[in-house]
């Protein structure tokens, strides 16, 4: 019991410390505002560390780019505006979702594509063999009927 | 071997070889993956303009950077690697190569000191107290090194420091190349 208790503790505690890095000087104060710059800096990539977001990262650049989404969008920026302002300067890198363009198709229909292939492939050999299985063998020829009936009389116990 | 089995085979082989290609890039070749491509390149100069660093009169600017080939160099004072490469700033500055430098998040002093002290490869130098400028240049780390075109188009952009094999492997050829 107390245990469990413990278990519930830690597990409350840690709900409510998600991982981020926003200091507070950086903090919007138009609450709608700071929403926005949030979620618009998990999609950023911090090129430093390059495989968190803005909004975890502690590098300066991190810092520093998180401080110009906040800039643009009190500027009267739209997302889409913002984040094209960064990718024009950083590449389609510093998305950490890959956008969905002839250059990446591959990359975002691949991985199912190939699912369905080896589904495919098993579903085709999985027929062919029930097919195989339930075809009727050939009737025996002459010959091999009386081998068959030497063979059994043998087996059989006298 | 039937060949309906000799396709996922194949798939694979193709796969591993691209792996094995890639591999042998990272490994014995040296490329280095967390490098990103640069997304100004033929790209004109960001427009800017930078102050000088207190205590100087120059300064830098979108226009300094028109009407020859030029390097610019982004460093500063509190970065080792920029240190480690300034010999070879001085070397290209000494052969005549237009070196412009945008001095980041430095303290005034501490940059002069470094000039001081490394010697001064940069014919102008833009200080960027914030680091605004360099963000629009979309560097990443320091030191960063851009080659302009005459027409003012960035050709080229080198991440971290240039070792001397990369001066005569790198840069040199792409100065050249940008100068026809």
């Amino acid at each position: 019991m107390r245990r469990l208790l413990a278990l519930l503790l830690i597990l409350a505690a840690a709900a409510q410390m998600p991982a981020f890095a926003v200091e507070p000087d950086e903090v919007l104060a138009d609450p709608a505002l700071e929403a926005r710059a949030r979620e618009m800096s998990k999609k950023l990539r911090c090129l430093v560390c390059q495989n968190q977001s803005i909004d975890d990262s502690s590098a300066p650049l991190a810092r520093d780019l998180r401080i110009l989404v906040r800039e643009r969008l009190k500027a009267g920026d739209s997302d889409a505006e913002v984040i094209a302002f960064v990718v024009d300067r950083y590449g389609d890198f510093v998305l950490l979702q890959p956008p969905f363009r002839p250059t990446t198709w591959l990359l975002w229909i691949g991985p199912a594509a190939i699912l369905l292939a080896g589904i495919g492939g098993v579903v085709v050999w999985h027929r062919r063999r029930r097919s195989a299985l339930a075809a009727e063998p050939a009737p025996l020829s002459d010959d091999e009927e009386r081998r068959l009936n030497a063979l059994l009389d043998e087996a059989r116990p006298k | 071997m039937r060949p309906l089995h000799a396709i996922p085979l194949a798939g694979f082989a193709l796969i591993a070889l691209v792996f094995a290609v890639y591999l042998w890039q990272v490994g014995a070749g040296g490329k280095d993956i967390s490098q990103i491509p640069s997304a100004m390149i033929d790209k004109p100069v960001p427009a800017f303009a930078l102050p000088p660093i207190e205590g100087r009169t120059d300064g830098l600017r979108t226009e300094d950077l028109r009407g020859k080939v030029a390097l610019v160099n982004v460093w500063a004072s509190w970065c080792g690697p920029c240190r480690i490469e300034h010999p070879i700033l001085m070397t290209l500055a000494r052969e005549g190569v237009p070196v412009y430098g945008i001095n980041i998040k430095d303290k005034p002093a501490d940059a002069i000191r470094f000039l001081d002290e490394l010697g001064n490869p940069f014919a102008r130098i833009g200080a960027d107290a914030n680091g605004r400028v360099a963000i629009d240049w979309g560097v990443y780390g320091y030191p960063e090194t851009f080659v302009v075109d005459a027409t003012g188009r960035i050709r080229y952009r080198h991440v971290g420091p240039i070792n001397p094999g990369q001066l005569d492997s790198i840069i040199r050829p792409i100065l050249r190349r940008v100068a026809e």
